[in-house]
């Protein structure tokens, strides 16, 4: 009811097309403003380079996120992946250098097979994908709780922690470009390509509708587990990433599924799929980790991040219910 | 237009999040410069004669032999055990809280090779895990009870819940020694643990605040609130602090999970330029704060970690103005020697106070060994003992 007394009342310049990018951008103008009236300093290079880089990984999971969120299904297993990915690659790298290179393969590798368990569950034994990935989840962390026996073994060789600790030194105007932001760039460039491909635009559809896309000669089930195999991918870099930036731990991944879920919905990205783009779902990501950041610089304790992240996830749903119901 | 609207929601929350944050960071940053320090109330679990207790004993000197520390005690009281002698060679029981940290992983194995040092003694030495569950411990104690052991060994998950369980244990005859984490009844023959955590929050507080530069900045990482180990830790730094007019900036809780850590104390060098000095109440986090220096370009001001190895390497190579108090894992011979000695039927100490050396930059290269994974605990006592070094890798 309330919906059909405020849409005559919006300004047609505000219309924008579903999924657009205007009110992220919009977001992310005005939290830009704040931290310039907060903290100045938090633009100059140096520091503005280390926030791009270490919000490389949870932007990374909302790209890989947005692919299965767009196709209607859920992915809650990537925090679990992660951490089993970093405590894996610290028992298998056990501190040396030559084993670098053959884990990293191994872990996108994993990562892939992770996710397309996940979408051949959810989609040919017709597992509701937030059951699949739960029930994932609780395998994965214990699975590498008993084969790690409950304690973290090995070590991270310095090669492998380059690409989450490691930047390009003394480059000009920026100072210290982190690798991570590199590989964050170059994924993210991937990311673009493929939403924007023939795949990208069929999983759309596939989201919006998949009785409509099926019958049009679409394969759903392959689209579908293709995304969760791109999520799984996307979990894999992170993990190389977190890896790099804070070293082997238990906690590695914990609570990332939440915080890509909540990025991506901030991104304009419908959940239950058919709506939203990849860039919306990573500029998501970039403002709530911004969010956070200005949170920090009004002393607001980190605790309050789960709550902000519920609220975030409670409102796009409350604000795209109305669309459910009209149908 | 119905993004539009999420635009204004997601506004309107932000506004709201703003509004809400207006009040704290008025408060702890306006107590903190006018108190000089941000410490705020001291803990439930502090107790002002045990920590008198324990700083005296951080000065005394220990008996017994010099170079064996898991044998020494502080300040021995000594307890007739006669009525516990029996022939050998003994089943010897334990009742483990959990494995689930690398501080027991190394523990458990300097335990068991100390087993293995003695094997002429003991003909079976039983273990079972609890998983950090009080439950499982509980049952687990009552089990034991019917497996014919000579003696039970026991290190509780927690205090309060555990004490009927070893009370019942202590009435079934057995000796019963308990080691760690105490108990709330005097019934063990004895009980073991180092000097304690008023000990080692003190010496890690009393060392960065002398080393910082007068009136400086200090961020205090915790791992949880609560745990009463923990909580002891922090409430001696919290005493050290306020007697040092330090201005402590944030108290914040890491999960022990480094990043987590390295982002706090990214933040806070980001909010407020510089940080002077690092206070931590178990070290498992140190070398992740030491990161968060590094990577942003600063100086590492004066920290404290504790006796991991990677810790210990960073120190070393980095040059770090550091100190490292320690909750030595060679605690985890002592039960086995104390079981031996109560079943000989000679006297023990009760409590077993055992020193609780610290490491600072004179002694620092005596306990690193580079041989060793970054995860291990130098001070585990353990060099001597059969299957080192492979069985700790």
């Amino acid at each position: 009811m309330q919906t059909v007394q405020r849409s005559p009342l919006l300004p047609r310049l505000l219309r924008v097309r579903p999924g657009g990018l205007a009110p992220i951008i919009a977001l992310l103008a005005v939290l830009l403003i704040l931290v310039a009236v907060r903290q100045s300093d938090f633009f100059a290079p140096p520091s503005l380079m280390s926030f791009l880089g270490r919000s490389a990984p949870i932007i990374l999971l909302a790209a890989g996120q947005y692919f299965v969120i767009v196709s209607g299904e859920f992915d809650l297993s990537v925090g679990a992946l992660v951490t089993a990915q970093v405590v894996v690659a610290a028992r298998l790298i056990d501190s040396e250098p030559a084993r670098t290179w053959p884990v990293v393969v191994l872990l996108l590798g994993f990562g892939a097979l992770v996710g397309l368990v996940n979408g051949v569950i959810t989609t040919r034994l017709r597992v509701p994908s937030f059951i699949t990935t739960l029930g994932m989840l609780l395998i994965l962390l214990g699975a590498v709780y008993l084969w790690s026996d409950g304690a973290p073994k090995g070590g991270l060789s310095d090669e492998f922690r380059r690409f989450g600790r490691w930047a390009f030194e003394d480059v000009p105007v920026l100072g210290r470009v982190p690798y991570a932001l590199i590989v964050l760039l170059a994924f993210a460039a991937l990311a673009v390509l493929v939403a924007r491909s023939d795949f990208g635009r069929t999983l759309i559809a596939v989201g919006d509708n998949p009785r409509t896309a099926e019958l049009s000669g679409v394969r759903v089930w392959r689209h579908r587990s293709i995304a969760f195999v791109l999520s799984g991918v996307a979990a894999a870099v992170a993990a190389i990433l977190i890896g790099g930036y804070s070293g082997v731990s238990f906690q590695a991944g914990a609570g990332l599924e939440f915080g890509a879920i909540t990025a991506v919905v901030l991104g304009g990205v419908a959940l239950g799929g058919g709506r939203g783009s990849v860039v919306g779902a990573m500029l998501g990501a970039l403002t709530l980790e911004l969010l956070f950041a200005l949170m920090n610089f009004y002393g607001v304790s980190g605790a309050l991040r789960s709550t902000v992240q519920g609220a975030i996830i409670l409102l796009a749903v409350a604000v795209s219910a109305p669309r459910s119901s009209s149908r | 237009m119905r993004r539009t609207i999420a635009a204004l929601a997601a506004v309107t929350l932000l506004g709201l999040a703003g509004c809400a944050t207006d009040e704290p960071a008025a408060g702890p940053s306006g107590s903190a410069s006018a108190a000089g320090s941000g410490t705020g109330e001291q803990s439930k679990f502090f107790v002002q004669a045990d920590y008198e207790a324990e700083l005296a004993l951080l000065d005394a000197t220990a008996t017994g032999p010099a170079d064996r520390p898991w044998e020494q005690v502080l300040n021995p009281k000594m307890v007739d055990t006669a009525k516990f002698k029996k022939a050998g060679p003994y089943k010897l029981c334990f009742s483990n809280a959990a494995l689930n940290n690398p501080w027991r992983q190394v523990g458990f194995k300097t335990m068991q090779a100390e087993v293995e040092a003695q094997g002429s003694r003991i003909k079976e030495f039983v273990h079972v895990d609890a998983e950090g569950k009080d439950q499982k411990q509980i049952a687990d104690i009552n089990d034991l009870l019917g497996k014919g052991c000579d003696a039970l060994i026991v290190s509780p998950n927690t205090t309060a819940t555990l004490t009927p369980a070893v009370a019942a244990a202590c009435q079934s005859g057995l000796p019963v020694i308990v080691f760690d984490r105490g108990v709330d009844t005097p019934c063990p023959v004895t009980f073991i643990n180092p000097i304690g955590g008023y000990g080692f929050g003190h010496v890690g507080a009393e060392f960065v605040s002398q080393r910082m530069k007068p009136g400086g900045k200090l961020l205090a990482l915790r791992i949880l609130p609560g745990v009463d180990v923990l909580e002891t830790r922090w409430s001696a730094a919290k005493v050290a602090f306020d007697k040092a007019k330090v201005d402590v900036v944030g108290v914040e809780f890491t999960d022990g999970d480094p990043a987590k850590t390295k982002k706090i104390v990214n933040d806070y060098i980001q909010r407020h330029g510089t940080i002077d000095g690092v206070w931590m109440d178990a070290g498992a986090v140190a070398v992740a704060a030491v990161e968060a220096f590094q990577d942003a370009g600063k100086p590492v001001p004066p920290i404290n970690g504790e006796d991991q190895l990677d810790f210990l390497k960073l120190w070393k190579d980095k040059g770090l103005t550091a100190i490292a108090p320690t909750y030595p894992t060679y605690q985890w011979r002592t039960p086995i020697i104390a079981a031996l000695r109560v079943l000989d039927g000679q006297p023990v100490s009760n409590p077993w106070k055992l020193p609780q050396p610290t490491i600072t930059q004179e002694n620092l290269d005596s306990y690193l060994d580079l041989d060793m994974p970054p995860l291990h605990y130098a001070m585990c006592g353990c060099t001597d003992l059969p299957g080192y070094p492979q069985r700790w890798k």
